[in-house]
């Protein structure tokens, strides 16, 4: 049996191996906390705290902005020191609380559930929202608006986003081999919201003892399934993973829930099972420190808001000097300036290269070879689709659906003549859509 | 540490093949081809392919020097068109008429329209056909073990037979690169699995061209003809190693396929209904000249993209 997938991708060397069978060590942060008040899509949350408040891990320090938001906890015990300007990780500055950590790690009180299954899905959705729980593994939607479909009985596929297709990340593969049954519980309790719905687990089949894990797990539970994908970048990405597990297509204008899919990945299933079991806010995930420069390369449990230097130092720091750091995976991932910004709900690594081979390469002409349009993922042609970016010629970038793009970066990573093509079109989708919006 | 820290836009990682690389195993796979064309033909044809390159180089190199642009020679893109060039004309062409080949190839046809990727023909064609009409005694008559006489083609076209045994392994007149009908195949093999090129615009091709010579060849279902006529002249050569040059043809998917059609039809016309044997040189240029044309047809509906519509017609049909 042919294993299943998308068209088109590509094949990064996956670097996987530097940290993917080290035990998740538990990470204590030090110093103070910077929590920005945007860590999602949507209105960003608003400060319910003031300087010199004193606060308990756990806490909400400030509350959703909307129905699109999502409320900000403290993942310390201590005392507020204010409201700073701060650089995220994407290199924008925005707002953050700080929070000076005591080192006690006193924590709020938690109503814990006996039993999940009396809850009622209105309760369920709560408890999700009321936990600050979003997508963890970049985007950052708030989670109970994705719970919320208009027609949640139209709802046939829970997804899990288990591939981990980003190069040299592992937080998630090591969540699903240490705690598979907080993965697997939380999957119960989003198909307790959804009467008609089937739970699928897509795994990439470069972790088989991964996928062993989960289908010895599921193999009493009538409604769920793990589904073996295969290798390819980007088999992660929403619209690829639904196509390959249900063989349905998405574009940019619909939602997965248009599919009948809903899709999270591992550690925002993981986040819902602590929040409606365990009534904890999300203040904790798994972090990869990884990259050929780093002296120890390996994952943590760390509390949000711990500095990236920190946990660089954590991971033994580096052992030959970096050309290049990037928070996220090689094909996605910001390259950042320096290490002095915080971790938040969606930031899942830190990528140290020695060598920065991209920025190498020197851009050569275009020679139509097509490989670009064999790797996008989107069946777009990438290479006019740059071309029209840098002519700033909109009309025709729409008319060859250049706002499909899902900024995959498969594109730039194959070209032979090393056109940074994925910047290109990210640059006019951005311009396009700002346009339309002012209409 | 951190002065030295790149920020750059994402991906932070490449494949490693770059186009040097790519030129590189295109010329691989055109060296069985040109060895089987020295062995054939003898030295005169390694002359001509040493300064068929040597002058295609050269002309991009002075070139780009006398207009201060980057000299760009080592992207092994003159290498591949000079090679090219010396394959599509018969060992007994006066060298300095490859020098000029060259040189048309290079500046006219490839610098004067932008450099690699902006030209709109294929540079060693254009070169080709511009031999052929400046000099057409010396590019068409084709001399085989110190006999001048006509190609396998020619003699098809006047209904004379042919032995098809020595039209595969290559001992006929012709081009130099074009008469091994093994060595080419060789060639063509080693481009498809180094990934270089597909089988979309040769396969489509190859079969439009098979089953145009069974309807219009005049020959009916005659076996022997029809390999004699795929085998024979440009056709081959033609097929996996100038219609797929990657400037030159379409990029869309579909437009490959539709490209490698007009290509069959084309070749199929010139050759039974032309005055000439051969069709291939003209059938490619002709076809380049189309590809702005099929790539707007063919742009491919983005993911997803189809079921919106269907949608939308639905939705449509709701409200009226
Ligand atoms: S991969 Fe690069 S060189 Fe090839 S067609 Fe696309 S943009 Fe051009
Ligand atoms: S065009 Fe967009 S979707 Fe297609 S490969 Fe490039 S970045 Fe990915």
């Amino acid at each position: 049996m042919s294993l299943k997938t998308f068209k088109g991708g590509v094949h990064p060397y996956d670097g996987k191996e530097l940290s993917k069978d080290k035990e998740t060590t538990k990470l204590l942060p030090e110093g103070d906390l910077y929590f920005p008040v945007s860590q999602h899509i949507g209105a960003p949350a608003k400060p319910i705290v003031q300087k010199g408040d004193t606060v308990l891990a756990g806490q909400m320090i400030a509350e959703a902005g909307g129905f699109v938001s999502s409320p900000i906890f403290s993942s310390v015990s201590g005392t507020v020191k204010g409201i700073e300007k701060c650089r995220t990780s994407v290199g924008d500055m925005v707002d953050a609380i700080v929070i000076e950590n005591d080192g006690n790690y006193t924590e709020a009180a938690f109503d814990e559930v006996e039993d999940v299954t009396k809850l009622s899905k209105e309760e369920i959705v709560e408890k999700i929202k009321n936990a600050g729980v979003v997508g963890m593994g970049g985007a950052g939607f708030p989670t109970h608006v994705k719970l919320s479909p208009k027609e949640p009985d139209k709802i046939e596929y829970i997804i899990a986003n288990c591939a981990e297709c980003e190069p040299y990340l592992t937080s998630d593969y090591r969540r699903m081999m240490e705690e598979p049954e907080k993965l697997v519980a939380g999957m119960k309790i989003i198909l307790q919201l959804f009467d008609n719905a089937k739970g699928c687990f897509g795994v990439e089949d470069n972790k088989p003892d991964a996928i062993a894990k989960l289908t010895e797990l599921v193999k009493d539970e009538p409604r769920m399934e793990v589904v073996p994908l295969m290798t390819k970048y980007p088999q992660g990405g929403e619209r690829q993973l639904i196509k390959a597990v249900t063989d349905r297509e998405i574009n940019a204008k619909m939602l997965p829930a248009d599919a009948g899919c809903i899709v999270d990945n591992v550690e925002t299933i993981v986040a819902i099972y602590h929040a409606v079991k365990l009534g904890r806010p999300l203040t904790d995930r798994i972090f990869t420190v990884t990259g050929d420069a780093v002296s120890d390369p390996r994952n943590f449990r760390i509390k949000i808001g711990t500095s990236f230097s920190q946990l660089l130092e954590a991971a033994g720091g580096l052992k030959n000097p970096a050309e290049k750091l990037i928070a996220g995976g090689p094909m996605m991932g910001f390259a950042l300036f320096d290490t002095n910004i915080p971790t938040t709900k969606t930031t899942s690594a830190l990528l140290c290269m020695t060598v920065d081979e991209a920025s190498k390469y020197e851009e050569t002409a275009c020679i139509n070879c097509g490989r670009c349009v064999e790797a996008c993922p989107e069946s777009l042609i990438p290479s006019r689709l740059a071309d029209f970016s840098q002519q700033k010629r909109m009309e025709e970038f729409e008319k060859w659906y250049g706002l499909e793009c899902i900024e995959c970066g498969s594109c730039s990573f194959g070209c032979p003549a090393r056109r940074p093509l994925a910047q290109a079109i990210k640059t006019m989708k951005k311009d396009a859509l700002a346009a339309k919006r002012k209409k | 540490m951190d002065n030295i820290l790149h920020v750059t836009s994402a991906p932070h990682v490449r494949e490693k093949t770059d186009t040097q690389r790519i030129m590189l195993y295109v010329i691989i796979s055109l060296l069985p081809a040109s060895i089987f064309g020295i062995y054939n033909f003898g030295w005169r044809a390694l002359v001509m392919i040493i300064i068929s390159i040597g002058s295609c180089v050269l002309s991009e190199f002075c070139y780009e020097k006398l207009l201060h642009k980057k000299i760009t020679i080592k992207d092994l893109s003159a290498v591949v068109t000079g090679l090219l060039l010396a394959l599509n004309v018969p060992h007994t062409l006066p060298f300095w008429m490859v020098a000029l080949g060259g040189v048309f190839a290079i500046i006219v046809v490839k610098m004067l329209f932008g450099g690699l990727g902006q030209n709109f023909m294929n540079p060693a064609l254009g070169a080709r056909c511009f031999l052929v009409i400046s000099f057409t005694g010396a590019m068409t008559s084709f001399t085989y073990d110190g006999v001048t006489g006509a190609t396998p083609l020619a003699l098809l076209k006047n209904g004379e037979s042919v032995d098809v045994m020595s039209m595969l392994i290559g001992r006929t007149g012709g081009t130099i690169g074009e008469t091994s009908a093994i060595a080419l195949l060789l060639g063509a093999i080693i481009l498809i699995l180094l990934g270089v090129i597909d089988l979309r615009i040769p396969g489509t091709y190859i079969i439009t061209f098979a089953i145009f010579t069974l309807l219009f060849g005049g020959h009916g279902f005659d076996l022997n003809f029809l390999v004699a006529e795929i085998v024979g002249g440009g056709l081959l050569l033609g097929a996996f190693f100038m219609a797929t040059d990657y400037v030159t043809s379409p990029i869309t998917p579909l437009g490959k396929i539709i490209f490698g059609i007009i290509l069959g039809v084309l070749t199929g016309i010139f050759r039974f209904f032309g005055p000439s044997a051969e069709g291939v040189s003209y059938a490619i240029i002709f076809s380049n000249l189309l590809v702005p044309l099929i790539e707007k047809w063919t742009v491919p509906r983005a993911f997803g993209i189809v079921k919106e519509k269907k949608e939308k017609k639905e939705k449509g049909g709701e409200k009226a």
